[in-house]
């Protein structure tokens, strides 16, 4: 009868793991610098609108927010449509000029993205580009999810 | 006399658990991360008018009135229309083929312009948009695979043959004010 033996390796093989900690480091580098911790709290409801053509905005240093949704109350409830930019709600529309004017001044390639609840009507949003328009911030995108 | 001290062995860190440490973070990482990429519609604004400037005079037929409620129902040059029938008509509007007297001369000279009320819901108007956005987007497809062969989002972003065909058909949208009541 035929035997087959089972051979057996000569010297005990092992993988060098020490250079694991330092390619896990690397990662761990790339995703913290690439992490953007969120820098603004809501004030406002955002539910994004969904739409089929739409396009990436690539630079987003470029990219300056301005919300707008039904405020959300302490009692878990929505009050009426504000406007948030930044960490704060601008009660006043006409301070939004001065405001977008001296961003722009930073940086003159801005682009103003319009972050607006689906449920919010379109009169606050032509007040907010009127005054967009006066401080010539002109490049706008209005923030969608895509549908498809 | 003195005694040399036996030289001992260096003392090492047993660094085994390091990686360890270091997955942790990473997934701590990980987890955190959003990478979200802002999508939406692009537009740019017309600069402000000023008062002692009349506005550019501009043929009838080149100018494409949409009115939209504030339930949504859709008027395009005075004919109601459904949301879905849009697009073509859009299409229909500027390129238009058979050279019809009411619709636009030419693509280049061709206006959307979009008007809503202030109750007008978001969602409505970004539908609305979206609309002529795609209508624009299907043109622009359709003259770049009869010219180069690719769709053109395949054209090179500084391309030259994307610049003619955004030439070609150059998106001329125009956001009207709603009346005050």
């Amino acid at each position: 009868m035929a035997h087959f033996k089972k051979k057996q390796a000569g010297s005990k093989q092992e993988i060098p793991t020490s250079a694991m900690p330092d390619v896990v480091f690397m990662l761990l580098f790339f995703f913290m610098v690439t992490t953007v911790l969120r820098e603004v709290t809501l004030k406002v409801r955002i539910d994004l609108t969904e739409a089929g053509n739409i396009e990436k905005i690539e630079e987003k240093r470029l990219v300056s927010y301005i919300y707008i949704g039904p405020e959300k109350l302490d009692n878990n409830q929505l009050g009426e449509d504000k406007i948030q930019i930044d960490d704060a709600i601008v009660s006043d529309i006409a301070s939004i000029r001065k405001l977008m004017y001296d961003k722009l001044l930073e940086e003159p390639r801005m682009i103003v993205s319009l972050r607006v609840d689906k449920d919010s009507e379109f009169g606050v949003l032509t007040d907010v580009q009127e005054e967009l328009k006066q401080a010539s911030a002109l490049r706008v995108n209005y923030s969608t999810k895509n549908e498809n | 006399m003195l005694l040399k001290k036996p030289k001992r062995d260096a003392a090492e860190i047993n660094g085994s658990s390091m990686a360890d440490i270091a997955f942790l973070l990473l997934i701590f990482f990980l987890v955190t991360t959003t990478i979200n990429v802002d999508t939406g519609i692009g537009l740019v604004l017309p600069p402000p008018l000023t008062d002692d400037t009349p506005p550019p005079p501009v043929k009838q037929r080149n100018m494409m009135n949409i009115l939209v409620n504030a339930q949504g129902f859709v008027l395009m040059d005075e004919q109601p229309v459904q949301l879905v029938d849009v697009k073509q008509t859009l299409k229909d509007f500027i390129k238009n083929p058979e050279r019809d007297e009411t619709l636009a001369e030419s693509p280049l000279k061709a206006i959307v312009s979009i008007k809503t009320v202030r109750e007008t819901p978001y969602s409505i108007y970004i539908d609305m948009l979206d609309e002529v956005m795609g209508a624009y987007k299907e043109l622009r497809d359709e003259a770049s695979l009869a010219n180069y062969g690719k769709t053109f989002d395949k054209l090179g972003s500084d391309s030259e043959q994307r610049k003619a065909i955004a030439d070609m058909y150059p998106k001329k949208i125009s956001i009207a004010e709603p009346d005050k009541e």
